[in-house]
């Protein structure tokens, strides 16, 4: 592998005394793509939770163990998570503008975070960077939600990179999308991994396939298989992740 | 293949063959007892009109000739011919805005923390119960409240201020429930869009949760100061005056309210009393709507800009 961003050590996460991920080790390459795999509710989306600390929004949610972002745990006691989710972006399975204006919405994490720059040539960037630009030049002040599904989606990635954000984590973000939309957002994952560290949760094995450089399959709450995308798919080493991959199961 | 199906199955309410051993649709029955609810729900709306009606018209009657500008202008009198309301509409506006200025900011506030900071807890728990039966406890209990508190106990006298907290304090339950319902339906999806792109709390309550929330907090607020407005029972033990020959200057001044004055004119024996009682109604009423044109014009405004 080459440099580590994230490294992942021991981490249990609760929800009351229900355990979601046991005792969880990984480490997550720079300027990759990692695709997180498994079966629905073995923890996909608390590991991506506990990665930039969304994890506190849940009550009742407990973690214990460490992830350090490049070296230092974000968990420690003198970390502000704001801090935390300013660089480490999220993107969630359902696109959820906030009912402002395009402009707005994509605007709205700079100008809280204090912007210095022009905020109207950010927000074109961050457009053109989530590839909705083109089609949204002319309707900027209109209503987020009179734009598709799948153009809502990449106006959360829009609004997500606005931040410059040094690792993207995104929740299944094709779950709500048509095939052409899918394949849009995975060209633009692909140009993204140039300048960030991507991190997605899918339940689409060929997706999985086709986009990720490192692949992790779990399996209720545990991590089952960590490697290369390549090997993971055609050389599996545990049995139930061949049998997850090959669809007997899941 | 494409066998014409027989038109007659549908406008008949027949049903194929397969079905036919299914199901019992009765549609018949079923459209009539839609039809008859229909026509339930339209009478309880009639007669709810028609009281309405009645009792304008009843007051439009009796007031008719008396409300005038001098009406409006004059202080009351024991002479029917040159009693007028100015007092006690002074008094209502006084007291409303100074209700409103508390009331709003500490009822919002309240909920805020309820539904946003809160951990959901028993504490929580016991503090919504206690809310929600505040908002049902008989207005005159706020009123001795109100005494006790505003008028002995921080000297505030038999004052408009004193009028007013125990106003707030009156209102207050029902702006903080309807403020909770109105931030409750705010999807948390949008609180975690905001936290996720490195909103503090507050942050997320100021740009995101209170905007797209605020349509409802007015809602609240409307209702909540209609209720105010016709209360007479909790300004009595304070002492709002019956006959009073000024209008408020400062917060310290003695007053009256409308619903106050027309109740005292209402009891006098003399007719034109009831006259004069029933203009009073009118202008009450003006006040009310005038008012809760304002919020809804407010409201109007922020939901254009929430959706649009
Ligand atoms: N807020 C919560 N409160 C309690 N339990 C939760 C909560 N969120 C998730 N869980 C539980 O934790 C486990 C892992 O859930 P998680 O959402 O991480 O699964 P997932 O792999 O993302 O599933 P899916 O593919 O269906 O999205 C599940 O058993 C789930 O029921
Ligand atoms: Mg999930």
């Amino acid at each position: 592998m080459n440099n580590i961003i994230l490294s992942i050590k021991n981490l249990t996460v609760k929800y009351g005394t229900t355990v979601a991920l046991k005792n969880i080790s990984m480490e997550i390459a720079q300027n990759r793509i990692t695709a997180l795999i498994g079966p629905s509710g073995c923890g996909k989306s608390t590991l991506l939770r506990s990665l930039n600390r969304m994890n506190d929004l849940i009550e009742g949610a407990s973690v214990s163990g460490q992830v350090l972002y490049r070296g230092e745990d974000i968990y420690a006691p003198s970390v502000d998570p704001v801090a935390v989710r300013l660089q480490i972006g999220m993107v969630f399975q359902k696109p959820n503008p906030f009912p402002k204006s395009i402009f707005e919405n994509v605007a709205f994490g700079p100008k809280i975070n204090g912007y210095r720059g022009d905020l109207g040539s950010l927000v074109k960037q961050s457009l053109q960077g989530a590839g909705l630009w083109e089609e949204v030049k002319d309707r900027l002040h209109d209503n987020a939600y009179a734009l598709s599904g799948g153009q809502q989606q990449r106006l959360c990635i829009a609004r997500a990179l606005a931040l410059q954000p040094e690792v993207l984590l995104l929740d299944e973000p094709c779950s709500a999308l048509d095939p052409i939309a899918t394949l849009r957002i995975e060209e633009l994952i692909q140009e993204l991994k140039e300048q960030l560290t991507i991190v997605i949760v899918t339940h689409n094995m060929q997706q999985a396939s086709r986009i990720a450089d490192y692949t992790a399959f779990f399996l209720s709450g545990e991590l089952v298989e960590y490697g290369e995308t390549e090997k993971v798919f055609t050389a599996p080493v545990d049995k139930r992740t061949e049998d997850y991959i090959t669809g007997r199961f899941g | 293949m494409n066998r014409q199906v027989d038109s007659a199955t549908l406008s008949g309410g027949k049903l194929m063959n397969r079905q036919e051993e299914m199901f019992t649709p009765r549609l018949k029955s079923r459209q009539l007892r839609n039809a008859i609810f229909k026509w339930i729900f339209f009478g309880a709306n009639v007669v709810g009109l028609l009281a309405l009606v009645l009792l304008l018209g009843d007051v439009v009657r009796d007031s008719w000739g008396w409300l005038d500008w001098d009406f409006i202008t004059s202080f009351p009198s024991r002479f029917p011919e040159k009693a007028g309301i100015k007092a006690a509409l002074f008094g209502t506006i006084w007291l409303m805005v100074i209700t409103a200025l508390v009331a709003i900011p500490v009822g919002v506030a309240t909920a805020v923390f309820l539904e946003e900071y809160a951990r959901k807890n028993r504490f929580y728990a016991a503090i919504q119960t206690n809310i929600s039966n505040l908002a049902g406890v008989p207005s005159i209990v706020y009123g001795i409240l109100g005494l006790t508190i505003f008028v002995r106990w921080m000297m505030l006298g038999r004052s408009i201020l004193a009028g007013g907290l125990t106003m707030a304090l009156l209102i207050l339950p029902i702006i903080i429930v309807a403020a909770q319902e109105s931030l409750r339906s705010i999807p948390n999806s949008w609180r975690h869009a905001s936290l996720a792109l490195g909103a503090t709390r507050w942050q997320t309550i100021r740009y995101v949760v209170l905007p797209a929330s605020l349509p409802g907090i007015l809602t609240g607020v409307i209702l909540a100061l209609s209720r105010a407005i016709g209360e007479t029972a909790p300004l009595i033990p304070v002492g709002a005056l019956t006959f009073i020959m000024t209008v408020p200057k400062d917060f310290m001044d003695p007053f009256t309210v409308l619903p106050i004055q027309i109740y005292n004119w209402t009891s006098r024996p003399q007719d034109e009393f009831r006259c004069i009682a029933a203009a009073g109604i009118i202008v009450l009423l003006i006040v009310l709507l005038s008012m809760n044109a304002t919020a809804i014009f407010l409201r109007n405004k922020y939901q254009k800009k929430v959706v649009e």
